[in-house]
């Protein structure tokens, strides 16, 4: 009978075989559009630049692992794998491969592993990883290579080129109107935009496959609407009201929200779920304090881009949302 | 569709049984009927060794307020009153029965009959369950006649019928609304008078189309009770949930559903119900699913109290590389330490579970998914309960809410980082719980 004892433990006795490394693999599947139609636009450095980010990370964590740590690697929970790949997708194809090396040492080294690894840190670390680079090498992280269909490709030299945003940050800056600019040469169309066809960091150009792979995650029940919704929605109001106060000033809603990280920042980043809140409440709320903090930085700061740095802060305050926004109890429906 | 408003989830519904119907299980040799068949205090024996005993006779009397009668599933003769191990170890009193036959008390009504004019008055019938023994036959095993002596000044609007049957696998409920249609809405119809409420709303989960069906027909006859199709997601069973999916009304923290007009039963007591009013039956038989993946003969048994469940396994056999045999259903039953026990009142279902699915996963770290929040119909948050009842710091238990805790099993089903939090919610719920009572009896 010794060889025939049964199990023995509390309920539940059933699982829905949701596991963490189920959720991860999905998030590197539903980065999948974003990636082949950075491949289209960037080509082989896209790729090349991936790769190098993806191995680094994983590599940082297993080694982190093993020999400071001296714990079990759990590399195969696909984590570094997502950390990789938004890292790469947060530089310019044409970035030394040695910077993106470090990135991927401060995303993994520093801001996930020394706050205790995968749960436990405050930052999302491919963010944290991206503004470091940012900071320490901003000529680096600023020269954008021309988005060109890949049949296109290698019959030039790489021609750099601004990003949308930048293009407005500087001509404003400059005296030119909102519409001068819109019109100007370098500028796409919202088509184009639409697409990804803009200079930018690669993996963020293109809205359309950024939206397939987040409408994807909601289906796998990977995220919820909350925080895409909310940040995206707050940037269009909050835009689309300055825009009606000075339209020579500021930008249409929807350039601000197809242009720069506006969407993998709404939809990959801003979701990560170690750095996000909890209940669906502060989930809106933090989506909202992106959504604002976004298109002040836009707008107002030094910076053209501030979809990075509005995730950092809001993440900072995550534990805060999380004590003020609970769930509404049952008694209270 | 109804429903109630927060939380839930879907488990795979594995009915595998439906379409089996109900079958009485021969009676054994010797029977062993534990004296505590309810929540609450143990029943004192009445009868002692070398007494002759018939079906339906009274063996412990019920004593304590929370306690409920129980009686003789058989008749022959008491061989010993003695601890015995219950499916989960331990030993509780127990009368041993050797089974001589089948012989049934006088005052019971034995025929096939449907019974339909109820002659009790409202104390009568509360009278009535009390000496019969009925409990709440949905998994508390709740002294009935208990939800019916309402507190002064309390009065039901709504008698609420559990039909939901939303744990997985279990289809004695059903089984029971297409066999017994007409029985167990008398057996409504006797707790409305118990009650003194004018309505009755009987709430089915839609994956049971013919269930409906069949009843809606039914209560045609039956102006008070209604059939309210629910959407369905566990745990829809739950009394708060129930309340909220079939009236819209929410019970306040650390209040009963008296305390917003409702009284909830489960289909199962309805019958139980119909057979002690009308037919003078105690309590005496279980309904159970018997079933699994891997069983070849799934059943829904009717079996006398007492029988040993050996008896239950030898005649189904157990599937080859069983890993886990669960009393109950897969989401809030208990798993069995002991087969060398005996049915007890409630036992609704017995299911076997393959070794490849028996046990856990490994835990990894949370990644703060939310799902354990998205998942809890009472609104709480499993994760931070889980974090403080390690750190054992019951006062901000407390102050979370985590005696509202129904234990239902959500926020661990779902859990990707397969955290055994209900293990630990348990633990520390039972702890504050402890403290609170202590921090009571000082103030007192």
């Amino acid at each position: 009978m010794s060889e025939n004892l049964l199990q023995v433990s509390g309920a539940p006795h059933v699982h829905n075989g949701e596991s963490t490394k189920r959720i991860m693999w999905t998030v590197v599947i539903a980065l999948l559009p974003a990636f082949m139609v950075s491949i289209f636009y960037f080509g082989l450095p896209a790729i090349i630049l991936t790769a190098i980010s993806v191995g680094s990370c994983v590599l940082f964590e297993y080694l982190i692992q093993k020999f400071v740590l001296k714990t079990k690697p759990t590399i195969s929970d696909g984590s570094a794998v997502v950390t990789g790949i938004l890292l790469a997708f947060n530089v310019p194809s044409n970035l030394s491969w040695w910077l993106v090396i470090l990135g991927a040492f401060v995303a993994i080294g520093i801001a996930k592993m020394a706050f205790g690894g995968l749960g436990n840190n405050l930052f999302n670390p491919a963010l944290v990883a991206r503004v470091f680079l940012l900071i320490s090498f901003p000529v680096q992280m600023t020269t954008w290579p021309e988005a060109k269909p890949i049949w296109n490709f290698g019959f030039a030299d790489v021609v750099t080129g601004p990003t949308p945003l930048g293009i407005l940050k500087e001509g404003v800056k400059n005296g030119g109107t909102v519409s001068q600019l819109m019109g100007s040469e370098s500028m796409p169309d919202y088509l184009q935009m639409l697409v990804g066809q803009m200079g930018g960091s690669f993996g963020e150009v293109s809205a359309i496959a950024i939206l397939i792979g987040a409408i994807f995650l909601l289906c796998r029940k990977v995220i919820t609407w909350h925080i895409p919704v909310s940040f995206l929605l707050t940037a269009f109001v909050f835009a689309g009201i300055l825009w009606l106060v000075d339209p020579t000033q500021y930008a249409t809603p929807w350039f601000h929200l197809l242009s720069g990280g506006m969407m993998l920042g709404a939809c990959f980043m801003a979701t990560d779920m170690v750095t996000s809140p909890m209940s669906a409440r502060g989930m809106l709320i933090f989506g909202f304090g992106c959504g604002v903090l976004t298109i002040i930085i836009r707008l107002f700061g030094a910076y053209p881009e501030g979809v990075s740095f509005s995730i950092l802060i809001m993440n900072a305050l995550v534990p805060l949302i999380n004590k003020a926004f609970k769930p509404t109890p049952y008694s209270k429906q | 569709m109804k429903t109630f408003k927060i939380g839930g989830v879907h488990p795979e519904a594995q009915k595998l049984s439906n379409e089996v119907s109900v079958e009485t299980f021969p009676l054994p040799k010797q029977a062993t009927v534990f004296v505590t068949q309810s929540l609450g205090a143990p029943a004192v024996p009445v009868v002692a060794k070398g007494d002759k005993v018939k079906v339906g006779q009274l063996l412990a009397k019920a004593e304590a307020f929370i306690c409920a009668n129980v009686h003789s599933p058989f008749s022959g003769t008491v061989n010993k009153i003695e601890p015995v191990a219950d499916f989960t170890g331990y030993k509780k009193s127990a009368i041993v029965i050797d089974v001589e036959g089948d012989e049934w008390d006088e005052s019971i009504d034995t025929t096939e009959d449907i019974v339909s004019e109820i002659k009790l008055n409202r104390e009568e019938i509360i009278e009535r369950m009390k000496a019969c023994g009925i409990v709440g036959l949905g998994g508390a095993c709740f002294p009935t006649h208990v939800k019916y002596m309402l507190p002064p000044g309390k009065s039901a609007d709504f008698i609420l019928v559990n039909a939901a049957e939303c744990e997985p696998y279990i289809t004695t409920d059903y089984r029971m609304m297409l066999e017994q249609t007409e029985a167990c809405l008398i057996g409504v119809e006797a707790l409305l008078i118990a009650s003194g409420a004018k309505q009755a709303l009987i709430g089915i989960e839609n994956n049971k189309p013919e269930a409906i069906k069949k009843l809606k027909e039914a209560v045609k006859t039956h102006p008070k009770i209604e059939i309210v199709p629910l959407k369905t997601k566990y745990p829809q069973g739950a009394e708060k949930q129930l309340i909220q999916a079939l009236t819209g009304r929410t019970v306040p923290n650390g209040k009963l559903p008296i305390d917003v007009g409702c009284i909830v039963n489960n289909i199962a007591t309805t019958h139980a119900v119909y057979e002690a009013v009308q037919k003078n039956k105690p309590l005496i038989e279980t309904y159970t699913t018997i079933t699994g993946k891997k069983l070849e003969k799934r059943k829904n048994y009717k079996i006398r109290l007492g029988t040993p469940l050996k008896d239950v396994l030898d005649t189904v056999g157990i599937p080859e590389n069983t890993g886990k045999i669960i009393s109950g259903g897969p989401m809030m039953g208990k798993a069995i330490a002991n087969t060398n026990t005996f049915f007890v009142k409630g036992m609704s279902s017995i299911l076997f579970l393959d070794a490849s699915e028996s046990k856990r996963v490994p835990e990894s770290g949370c990644i703060r998914c939310g799902k354990c929040i998205q998942a809890c119909p009472m609104g709480l948050e499993p994760y931070l309960f889980r974090m403080l009842a390690v750190q054992h710091r019951l006062e901000d238990l407390e102050a979370h809410g985590i005696m509202n805790c129904i234990e239902c099993g959500c926020c661990q089903s779902g859990c990707p980082a397969h955290i055994p939090l209900l293990d630990t919610v348990k633990t520390g719920k039972s702890q504050t719980g402890t403290m609170i009572k202590s921090r009571q009896a000082k103030k007192s």
